[in-house]
């Protein structure tokens, strides 16, 4: 069902206008839809994963989105669909990693003493999170005739999202951002800052184990995207780039999203005119916008350099 | 063993800022110290000293409600601790940020002023809300106090450790705190720094009626600015004047070990034998390195 329109895809061609190649595009509902979603995707990711990469949460990030893979498999196998196995594997998985002790947990600035217990944790996690993968390859197996959407689940897919998934997709973007933005500002708190943070009153706790719930929800939507590999492509890229580019809260977070948004686009449609993966693209432009940020801040006092003397 | 000395309040007071009733701390089934007993008034400057691992830190943050006593009692700004919210500034110890975390400075200190509110993490444009601006003026208002306005809009990973530390005050002071409780706010700074931070936060003190714990691990560049000696050694405390606690009797008594303080010429004390290795007030730095400003001592 992922590959349906498989042939499709390839039908498209490239005319070097962009107005007759949009309209072409948009032709296709399935790609209209793939838009849709993007969108909704992108922006949630990118707020999402402002904090993620705040936070120094990519671990757990990583850890969640393999989390997705058998979860997604295992869905298809049950003949269900596989966004409701990203969200259910991915929520349960945050809900674990926040019983944990400090898994996935925070560092405050300096960091914990508890160096080492830590890094038994995340082996811990690794160990749980390779077990996991082989779950789900063995699903893929069970399932016979779906090996081609392997690729899908892990590298990304943008065909055969229907009108029923977006609205899915939108609704739960809408409760995570919404619950975002009410915790925002003593979230950014404890992230920055635990000890003085709890030490005023924030229940840095409560809020570590929300934001790893919506970090669940939103590694699980940005899977359906760019499949559970890439998932950083949309979670940790663009705000990482976009902390690059200022160290201003608000002024970065907007680039995230914006930064996830252009890739996005530019990522589907390079997809809907060519015959490689979705996944790829979305990957290879956050990691352009990446590189050119981190090129553009080395480069300003050698520019700035130039011009004084 | 506890031995408290009657402390003369310089200022009047009405209720007293802190207060410690033979407080004592234990923590894994080990007495951290017993006995502590403190009235600290306004616009008050108390040190906390002791060797590593006495518990110093553990005292702040009994103070903060966040571990609670054994026995005994702790009454801040008339409450039980940790009810007193932004009226209590805390600076804990020896905090580095990530060197890669692009946050700006400013932006660590507003989280001082708001951080603890519900909402998105940045605010709406000052040019739109008096409240607002207000902040912002508050932020920097603040950010000049301690020096830091050169470069308190770069990213807080980049700047130096003694940097880092002036905005870490400054977000303590942010929101006009009647308590500041410091641990070890003078550790990543050179001697010149020492003093002159020492300075900023005794004139604070003096000047916005702010009561102040410090935790430090010298007294001397704290010396000139004392009212109040907290000292901890295992198992007990000794609490008074700088010149009632820090004399070799107080102390031989404290430890049970024989504890001699000795005066350089300049005024500053040098204390010799605490059970505890290393002797934390001689292995900082020798006489003849002696900041200016601490060149005499209280009394
Ligand atoms: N929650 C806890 N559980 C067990 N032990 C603790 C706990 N908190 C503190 N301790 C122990 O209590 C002792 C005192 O710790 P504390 O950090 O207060 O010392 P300190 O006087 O501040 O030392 P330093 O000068 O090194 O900062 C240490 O031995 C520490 O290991
Ligand atoms: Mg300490």
């Amino acid at each position: 069902m992922l590959l349906a329109d498989a042939a499709t895809q390839a039908a498209a061609g490239w005319s070097w206008n962009p107005l007759t190649d949009i309209d072409l595009m948009w032709s296709y509902p399935f790609m209209v839809n793939a838009f849709r979603a993007g969108t909704v995707i992108a922006v949630l990711a990118a707020a999402v994963g402002w904090f993620v990469v705040l936070r120094r949460q990519t671990f757990a990030a990583h850890t969640l989105a393999l989390v997705g893979f058998p979860g997604a498999s295992g869905a298809v196998l049950l003949g269900i669909s596989a966004g409701i196995g990203y969200f259910a594997f991915c929520v349960t998985a945050a809900v674990v990693l926040a019983l944990l002790p400090r898994a996935g947990g925070l560092r405050g600035p300096g960091g914990s003493p508890g160096g080492s217990h830590e890094g038994e944790e995340s082996a811990l996690t690794g160990t749980v999170q390779a077990f996991l993968l082989a779950c789900g390859f063995l699903f893929v197996a069970l399932y016979k005739g779906f090996l081609g959407g392997v690729n899908a689940l892990l590298f990304g897919s943008f065909l055969g999202i229907t009108d029923s998934q977006v609205t899915l997709l939108a609704a739960v973007a809408v409760v995570v951002l919404a619950v975002l933005a009410a915790i925002g500002r003593p979230l950014l708190f404890a992230s920055v800052d635990e000890a003085v943070a709890r030490a005023r009153g924030v229940r840095t706790k409560l809020l570590s184990t929300a934001f790893l719930m919506l970090l669940g929800a939103a590694t699980a939507e940005a899977s359906q995207i760019t499949g559970s590999l890439l998932v950083f492509a949309l979670l940790v890229m663009p705000a990482a780039t976009a902390q690059v580019l200022s160290p201003r809260p608000a002024v970065s977070l907007l680039l995230a999203v914006v930064i996830a948004l252009a890739v996005t686009w530019l990522g589907l449609t390079a997809a809907c005119f060519s015959v490689y993966p979705v996944g790829f693209y979305v990957t290879t432009f956050a990691f352009g916008a990446y590189v050119l940020a981190k090129l553009a801040t080395q480069a300003r006092p050698i520019l700035r350099r130039a011009v004084t003397a | 063993m506890t031995l408290t000395i009657p402390a003369q309040s310089r200022t009047p007071v009405g209720e007293p800022v802190l207060e410690l009733r033979d407080a004592t701390m234990r923590v894994a089934g080990r007495t951290l110290w017993s006995g502590v007993r403190l009235d600290l008034g306004a616009a008050e400057f108390t040190a906390v000293l002791g060797p590593n691992g006495v518990g110093k830190s553990t005292l702040l943050k009994a103070v903060l409600g966040l571990q609670p006593l054994a026995s005994g009692e702790i009454r801040i700004l008339g409450a039980p601790p940790g009810q007193s919210g932004p009226r209590v500034g805390y600076l804990p110890q020896r905090r580095s940020f990530d060197a890669n975390l692009r946050i700006r400075g400013t932006d660590i200190v507003g989280l001082g002023l708001d951080g603890d509110r519900w909402g998105v993490p940045f605010p709406r444009p000052a040019r739109f809300s008096a409240k607002r601006r207000a902040a912002r003026a508050r932020i920097a208002e603040v950010i000049e106090l301690v020096g830091a306005t050169a470069y308190a809009d770069r990213p807080i990973g980049q700047c130096s450790g003694g940097e880092q530390q002036r905005l870490l005050i400054a977000q303590a002071l942010v929101r006009r705190p009647e308590l500041l409780l410091l641990d070890e706010p003078l550790d990543s700074l050179d001697l010149p720094n020492q003093a002159a931070v020492a300075a900023l936060i005794g004139r604070i003190c003096r000047e916005e009626g702010l009561s102040v714990v410090m935790v430090a691990h010298d007294v001397n560049p704290i010396l000139a600015y004392l009212d109040r000696v907290v000292y901890l050694a295992e198992g007990g405390a000794a609490t008074g004047t700088p010149q009632q606690v820090i004399t070799s009797e107080t102390l031989t008594r404290l430890y049970g070990t024989p504890v001699e303080v000795l005066r350089t010429s300049d005024g500053r004390l040098v204390v010799v034998g605490t059970p505890e290795p290393p002797a934390r007030h001689t292995d900082r730095h020798d006489a003849s390195a002696a900041p200016e400003g601490t060149g005499h001592a209280a009394g």
